[in-house]
């Protein structure tokens, strides 16, 4: 069956959508038929990807306005009927076609405070942890960095506010050290200001996409904002109490 | 003239892997300064993928493990052809590894005493494999990578090098250039560390990436360095082989491992028809004894299924050969069968082997909890590799030092599964001290300049004066996978490998004249064509060394010699680069075993 696609290809100056048909056959996900026009049509058009299962997060794009992962959205899924469009995440600056420039990520990354685990338990430098603590922080251990919830979260997407708020991704690895059992560190105060939790309002757009199924908004930024509240609000709230008797 | 960038560094590490990160991590802790370059983002090099878990004697599940067991396995597993030294120096160290990627933040499964639970896998005698349900290589990139962050690396993500550079016999730095505009970069350092992993993409069914093609490998042999035992490639015995387009995708062992079993058209466990000699003592009677094996029973042995690698491949190929295979190419794996055994085999399938609940689903609309997975072999590692030494990581190339999947002698014909993330943390991090040591005793870097403007020369020539007369670098790629899938792939042969050499000769005369469009910022075809030459180069290697060893071992199977050879078993297979260009091979001894390894490998027979 022959499908059209319209694909973007531009760069950081501009770009459109350009036409290419391609016969899609049983099975195939949007990226193989991104890479079959790429190798028969188009040599120099560029994508990322690396495991083709889901896996590494590197093909992340917008299908028919959807982000997704291309590797896992399979083209039984989409109306071939029409074209499918597929275009860069829209929330960072393109690089070239399907690539854009998610760096910001990585930087943004660094400056959260990093794992600070407390004494060792055993004499050989070992802990002890219980699984059900384990189980609670592997959820957002799951992320594997393909940055969709940040495509699509509003504050980054259409308000641009990079410097001021760190998006869902990083909030969910924010959760995962904050409630990893060993660690002792405290990042409330750098939540609340400079990592602007409270920007979000918990609009639930990161974990509609998020294609490891992680719950963002209630598991992980609830959790934190309420972890902020309890530590710069409440004794606020205990003097209230007591003057109110 | 083209010019580039200069970023110099005492120990420069290309790869960004497990065992690059790892080596990073530990030549910046001696001080040194330290540039780490990768091809992809950081955080999506191949560990990422890996499923199983990370072997290490811990000793956590079953205290009658320890190093010495640890060691003979994989030395049995490598049919005899590992170094011992190194063998034994990642069984004594990996414990430790592993430990201290916890105090980095990895969190394992644990036991019932909250210490880091180990599965089975296969050819590890005890279970072993500390484990984060099916996605270990996640935990362990992700914990590296965001220590290493921490540790004043400086990180060059989608830069890919194409050359090393040379004083006279020392390693001198690297030429590359990176992705995102095609600028070139010249990376001058006192020392050298390659991480680049393996070759994968040189086949055509494969659970590798596009960055797998032996970059490091050839890297390496270009500027003079020895590799050993090419001609074992691990077919990993379960790949996906349905829909088409996720031929090759890895299924885990980790599936065998919970008690799945592999059955033929008929219905017919088709492992226990075929158990070698070496494994006989070790392995079920039965499916009962089997079965116990897996759910810790610590008096059953281990069921075929969980044979090592090699033998289970070709048991598979055998079934298909002769017509028990189903319509697409493949065998039955099953896991759902275990609801015949526990009451909540669904909720325990999807929790112990996530990642593979949702790959099928997703990709081939596949519910394992209810039906059998279709498998067949899919490429998936290279044993062979840049030869090293066993304490320092160093080549046979003065200050180049290699680790991880593309350095060689840990597993000699086979890897178990699980040997691979705990060879990237024992031998990254020695490789990472190494390097800073040798670094230390080094003036200041310097690097011929003639050297990188002959590279940057090279790297421009496939954009120069694009034609429809050029050759298309994917098409040729593909061509070269076809030449490898059917000429040096599972079951090998003479007259095949020597066709197969004279295509891989056609195809370098072809590959001088790829050509591309566009321009170079994020071209991708570019960097296909420029990939090229490394494909080649290990493709030959292969071929060679395969063509070298007319007998059948661990990884490698000869139809036309289908036993082994007591002399062959005792050499290693040497390539490398002659006077003249041309690939040289060679068989070197391996090194004898000393009385007290010998002991260890008769005790645990
Ligand atoms: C699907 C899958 C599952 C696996 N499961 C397991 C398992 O359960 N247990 C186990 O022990 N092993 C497993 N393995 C094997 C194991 O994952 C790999 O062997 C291991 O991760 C390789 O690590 P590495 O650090 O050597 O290389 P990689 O992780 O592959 O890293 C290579 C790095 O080198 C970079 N690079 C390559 N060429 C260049 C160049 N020219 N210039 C700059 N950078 C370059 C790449 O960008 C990348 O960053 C699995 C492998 C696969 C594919
Ligand atoms: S819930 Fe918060 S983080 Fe998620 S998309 Fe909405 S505003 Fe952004
Ligand atoms: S949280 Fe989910 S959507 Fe966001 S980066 Fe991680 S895996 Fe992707
Ligand atoms: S290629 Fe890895 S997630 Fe799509």
């Amino acid at each position: 069956m022959v499908v059209n696609f319209r694909i973007w290809r531009g760069d950081a100056s501009g770009g459109q959508l350009r036409d290419y048909s391609t016969s899609v056959t049983e099975g195939m996900v949007v990226l193989d038929a991104v890479h079959q026009i790429q190798a028969e049509r188009a040599n120099d058009l560029a994508v990322r990807w690396n495991c083709k299962a889901g896996k590494c997060g590197s093909c992340s794009a917008e299908v028919n306005g959807q982000p997704k992962l291309m590797c896992m959205t399979r083209m039984s899924d989409l109306d071939t009927s029409q074209s499918i469009t597929i275009e860069p995440m829209r929330a960072f600056p393109p690089i070239r076609d399907l690539v854009t420039d998610v760096k910001w990520n990585f930087e943004a990354k660094k400056r959260i405070q990093k794992f600070t685990p407390r004494a060792p338990d055993n004499d050989d430098g070992t802990w002890n942890v219980d699984q059900g603590d384990v189980d609670r922080v592997q959820e957002f251990r799951k992320c594997i960095e393909c940055f969709l919830c940040q495509d699509v979260c509003h504050v980054l997407r259409e308000h641009h506010l990079h410097q001021r708020f760190i998006g869902p991704r990083l909030l969910v690895y924010s959760a995962a050290l904050e409630m990893h059992p060993l660690d002792t560190a405290d990042r409330t105060g750098d939540l609340r200001s400079r990592d602007g939790i409270g920007l979000c309002n918990i609009t639930k757009c990161c974990t509609k996409v998020c294609p490891e199924n992680i719950t963002i908004t209630d598991n992980a930024i609830i959790p934190l904002k309420e972890r902020v509240v309890d530590r710069f609000y409440d004794p606020l709230r205990k003097l209230f109490r007591v003057f109110s008797g | 003239m083209p010019n580039y960038r200069e970023h110099p560094y005492d120990v420069l590490v290309i790869g960004a892997g497990g065992a690059g990160l790892r080596a990073a991590i530990e030549a910046a802790s001696t001080g040194a300064s330290v540039g780490i370059v990768c091809k992809s983002l950081l955080g999506k090099a191949h560990t990422v993928m890996a499923e199983g878990g990370v072997a290490a004697a811990l000793a956590n599940v079953d205290e009658r493990d320890g190093w010495r067991v640890h060691f003979a396995d994989t030395m049995r597993g490598g049919q005899y052809l590992s170094q011992p030294r190194m063998a034994e120096i990642h069984a004594q160290e990996a414990p430790d590894r592993v430990r201290e990627l916890e105090a980095w933040g990895a969190l394992f499964d644990r036991t019932q005493e909250g210490r880091i639970l180990q599965r089975n896998f296969g050819g590890h005698k005890y279970p072993r494999l500390a484990h984060v349900g099916d996605r270990t290589g996640l935990e362990m990139i992700r914990t590296l990578q965001d220590h290493g962050i921490h540790q004043g690396i400086e990180v060059h993500m989608e830069c890919t090098v194409t050359t090393l550079l040379k004083d006279g016999e020392r390693i001198a730095g690297a030429f590359g250039y990176d992705r995102e505009r095609g600028r070139f970069m010249v990376f001058p350092a006192k020392a050298v560390i390659v991480a680049t992993g393996g070759v994968g993409r040189a086949f055509r069914i494969t659970s590798n990436s596009w960055e797998y093609t032996g970059d490091g490998h050839s890297l390496a042999y270009h500027a003079g360095a020895e590799l050993i035992d090419m001609e074992f490639v691990q077919f990993h015995p379960t790949g996906m082989v349905w829909p088409p387009s996720v031929k090759g995708i890895l299924v885990t062992e980790g599936v065998r491992g919970e008690g799945g079993v592999l059955k033929n058209t008929e219905g017919r466990r088709f492992m226990f028809d075929d158990i070698p000699e070496l494994y006989r003592n070790q392995t079920a009677a039965d499916p009962e004894e089997g079965w116990r094996y897996t759910q810790g029973d610590r008096d059953a042995n281990r069921p075929p299924e969980l044979l090592t690698r090699d033998h289970v491949a070709r048991c598979i190929v055998r079934e298909i050969k002769e017509g028990r295979g189903t319509e697409h190419g493949g065998v039955f794996l099953d896991i759902a069968w275990i609801k015949e055994r526990l009451p909540n085999a669904e909720e325990h399938i999807k929790r112990k082997l996530p990642s593979m609940y949702h790959q099928f689903r997703e990709l081939a609309g596949i519910d394992i909890t209810k039906v059998p997975m279709e498998v067949g072999p899919t490429t998936h590692y290279i044993m062979g590799g840049i030869r090293v030494d066993a304490e320092t990581q160093m080549s046979t190339v003065e200050g180049l030092f290699a680790a991880g999947e593309c350095a060689a002698g840990l597993h000699g014909a086979n890897r178990l599964g699980g040997n691979s993330l705990s060879d990237l943390l024992v031998f990254g991090k020695r490789a990472g001290e190494y390097a800073a040591r040798f670094a230390a005793e080094r003036a200041t870097e310097s690097y011929p300049k003639e050297q990188a403007e002959a590279a940057a020369a090279a790297a421009l020539e496939p954009l120069d004066g694009h034609t429809s007369q050029g050759q298309n670098p994917y098409k040729l790629q593909s061509d070269l996978q076809d030449v490898m899938q059917d000429g040096v792939g599972i079951v090998r042969k003479e007259d095949e490998m020597k066709e197969a050499l004279r295509r891989i000769d056609r195809l370098r005369r072809r590959a001088a004249n790829v050509s591309v469009p566009g321009n170079r910022e994020y071209n991708n075809g570019w960097h296909t064509a420029l990939d090229l030459e490394h494909l080649l180069t290990v493709s030959e290697a292969i071929a060679r060394s395969a063509l070298g060893r007319p007998e059948s071992r661990g990884a490698q199977f000869r139809e036309d010699y289908p036993e082994k050879d007591a002399e062959l078993g005792k050499l290693n297979t040497v390539v490398w680069r002659g006077a003249d260009g041309e690939m040289q091979v060679r068989f070197d001894p391996v090194p004898e075993l000393s009385e007290e390894q010998k002991k260890i490998i008769e005790e645990n027979q």
